[in-house]
């Protein structure tokens, strides 16, 4: 009997994951990560020392499908591999995904790895994605439920991850899920999903930037795209591509925000058909479709979490990087999310962070 | 492999709880029997029960070297830490001194002291986890309120000069506080040689039941209540007397101090065969805490490379229950505070395991949890 190791989260989606595991035959364990500190995460030290609320509901969950269950501590991996790079990339007028980050080291490596070292052939999460193994190549597919998809966040997984990797929920129903976790008794049925960033508990990023480094971030000016100095604003991190609101202009006409320039701590804002761009570069790029791109493809490409494919053209550039080029242009290119490229039939071609906008550096 | 079930279970997590050892299961059965009545009842079944707390508060005086009326009993070692630590607040000093190795039931109410604007001063200590006597006696102050050192560490075994910390505080004045949570049972504790005013300890650590422990108080020292009802105790913890649990206590103390001797020399001398096994069997190896001032059963290794938490299910896979030191409320092993006070780096911290066998380890069994460490940790580092 095969071993797997459930990553469980004390939701509804990682407890039904464990549920069809278990029915599958699979000999289980679970486990919860402990990912931050409450010092981490600026929140105070009187409160519990991690989120015991939630490993509670994952432990019972366990204990009710009769496999033990366990928490491990992956605070360190996840200061140097999420939140450092988190803050770095809003210092660097970027737009950072910490969960991408998060599942690519920390499910996908960290607990992996533990994975591995207790004797587990496969690690089983919660996401809605499909795995399916074709030529014998692994392949990653959109889940059934599309609206509850999440294999735009899994780009990075790799040939041997994907082969020690089960997604139960692939293949059903958000509605589906719920039902099977009522009916097996599995007590969060109801629970909500999650939503906020879970070390930011009050989505007050700003205030995890100012507690973490201990640095300020200075005011700066807001100019338009011809220079022309309209304003200050309160910190580049404070600001993401596409905003419109906290920009504190009065102006005659709306302005969103269509550059962050951290070199000379300045925002630049414009209307919004200023946004638009049909170019885009991705670097730190993962082909999951194939070990050689072809040099040119037609294919899908979505830059933002909650949003549909559009029609692109895809270019492997020599050194790594990958070119973009949409048929139509896109609104609020961000650098430092994700850019994942499909193709007609859902499958997950290949992923990477955006870097460049337009023709920046194409 | 026929022999590892003659080995195994092995339970060498003796630092985090012990087993209820037999003398202590009877006298908690017998108490609950024949003494169910409440002490403060004036009845013969009240009486009946009186006695019995009385005889234990004499019988746990005597272990100790203290008198009857010095100990308060409460639900804990954390409690009885609590109790010690919280007195300091009872008068108007200011400054409270105590180590950065010390246990969060000590550890927790100075920061709450400190936000209360109390001056908390943690000693640092050495390499080995032992407190340097120079540095106390240059914190000490005429507006110290209280000092707050261990007597041995539950993560790293180490064992702490008491007499000589207590000297120095009784020559300055200030009240001496020592949690023996881990020690008492396990070395002899003489409160008056040790010179300590306070002292704390837990029954679960001498193989006496859970949630009973108790807190002596030299006459003379003030405690400050924290539990306010009833009078019981002396008016200084309220609470009907968790009467079965207390005479386990004195059950288990009582046997623990007789048999002390004998068993820390044989423990003593299969913990060094544990140590110098795993040294030799695992390159890179290397112990935490002081070689020859520690716990007769505690050994805490560093293997770098080798994750505590994988180890720990490894071995617990073999059959063998170890720790790596506190843990968190969820069950996750939380960064060590000992292990980075003596100087470990955060990722080697990660990589050390506490071994605390009990009185009954045998040979065979020492020799086991070492083939069985060293193959965990060729397995963790080979992936």
């Amino acid at each position: 009997m095969s071993r797997a190791l459930i990553a469980m989260s004390g939701g509804v989606d990682s407890s039904v994951a464990a549920y069809l595991t278990k029915e599958a035959g699979y000999d289980c364990i679970g486990a919860t990560m402990r990912l931050f500190t409450n010092d981490d995460a600026n929140v105070s030290r009187e409160k519990s020392c991690c989120s015991v609320e939630d490993t509670e509901l994952a432990r019972a969950a366990a204990f009710r499908l009769g496999f033990p269950y366990y928490v491990f501590d992956f605070t360190g991996d996840f200061r140097e591999k999420v939140i450092e790079p988190f803050i770095a990339a809003y210092e660097n007028g970027r737009t950072p995904n910490p969960c991408i980050n998060c599942n690519r080291y920390l499910k996908f490596e960290s607990l992996f790895r533990r994975a591995r070292e207790l004797g587990c052939e496969y690690i089983v999460t919660g996401h809605y994605a499909v795995i399916e193994e074709k030529n014998g190549r692994m392949l990653l597919k959109k889940a059934v439920d599309e609206t509850k998809d999440q294999s735009y966040v899994l780009y990075s997984l790799t040939q041997e991850q994907l082969r020690h990797t089960l997604f139960p929920l692939g293949g059903t129903e958000k509605t589906e899920t719920r039902r099977i976790a009522a009916e097996s008794g599995l007590a969060n049925a109801d629970k909500p999903d999650s939503q906020d960033i879970c070390f930011v508990p009050d989505g007050d990023y700003a205030a995890v930037l100012r507690n973490y480094t201990g640095r300020t971030y200075p005011a700066g000016e807001i100019r338009d795209k011809y220079g022309r100095v309209l304003g200050t604003h309160g910190g580049i991190i404070h600001y993401t591509m596409g905003q419109r609101k906290g920009i504190g202009l009065a102006l005659p006409a709306p302005v969103y925000v269509t550059d962050i320039i951290p070199e000379t701590n300045t925002i630049v804002v414009g209307p919004n058909e200023d946004l638009f761009t049909r170019t885009l570069i991705a670097d730190d790029f993962n082909w999951i479709a194939f070990d050689t791109p072809p040099e040119k493809l037609r294919a899908r490409a979505k830059i933002r979490y909650k949003q549909p494919e559009k029609d692109a053209e895809v270019s492997a550039l020599p050194d790594g990087r990958v070119k973009i080029v949409f048929d139509e242009p896109v609104r609020a290119v961000t650098k430092g999310q994700a850019a994942v490229v499909y193709d007609d039939e859902g499958y997950v071609l290949g992923g990477g962070t955006i870097c460049a906008k337009g023709d920046e550096d194409a | 492999m026929n022999n590892e079930s003659v080995l195994t279970p092995v339970y060498a997590d003796n630092a985090a709880t012990t087993k209820l050892g037999p003398a202590a299961l009877r006298a908690m059965i017998e108490a609950c029997e024949d003494a169910f009545a409440n002490p403060s009842s004036p009845h013969t079944p009240g009486q009946r029960a009186a006695k019995l707390l009385w005889a234990s508060r004499e019988r746990i005086a005597a272990c100790i070297g203290a008198d009857a009326r010095e100990i308060t009993f409460t639900s804990g070692g954390t409690e009885a830490d609590n109790l010690a630590v919280l007195t300091a607040a009872a008068g108007e000093k200011r400054h409270i001194i105590s180590t950065v190795i010390e246990h969060h039931a000590v550890l927790r109410p100075l920061e709450r002291l400190r936000r209360r604007g109390y001056e908390i001063e943690l000693l640092p200590v050495g390499k080995n986890g032992i407190v340097d006597l120079e540095d106390l006696r240059r914190a000490l102050r005429p507006d110290t309120a209280l000092v707050s050192v261990m007597t041995a560490n539950n993560e790293i075994g180490t064992v702490q000069p008491i007499r000589e910390i207590g000297g120095l505080c009784r020559a300055a004045g200030v009240p001496f506080h020592t949690d023996a949570v881990q020690a008492a049972g396990h070395l002899p504790i003489d409160v008056r040689g040790m010179n300590t005013d306070l002292l704390s300890a837990s029954a679960h650590k001498f193989h006496g039941p859970k949630g009973v422990g108790f807190l002596y108080a030299r006459r003379g020292t003030e405690l400050y209540p924290q539990l306010l009802g009833g009078s019981q105790e002396r008016g200084k913890r309220a609470g009907t007397e968790n009467l079965p649990a207390i005479a386990g206590m004195a059950a288990a103390l009582e046997e623990a101090v007789s048999s002390m001797a004998e068993n820390n020399a044989k423990t003593a001398r299969l913990r060094d065969r544990i140590i110098a096994g795993i040294l030799s069997a695992v390159p890179g190896a290397r112990l935490n805490g002081d070689r020859e001032k520690r716990l007769a059963n505690n050994l805490n290794i560093m293997i770098p490379g080798a994750n505590a938490e994988a180890m720990i299910l490894l071995l617990d896979g073999a059959g063998i229950a170890v720790s790596s030191g506190a843990a968190c409320a969820s069950g996750a092993g939380e960064l060590s505070h000992v292990l980075t006070a003596i100087g470990l780096a955060e990722e080697d911290a990660r990589c050390c395991l506490r071994i605390t066998p009990g009185e009954d380890l045998t040979e065979a069994q020492a020799e086991y949890i070492v083939a069985a460490v060293a193959r965990a940790a060729q397995r963790i580092r080979s992936i």
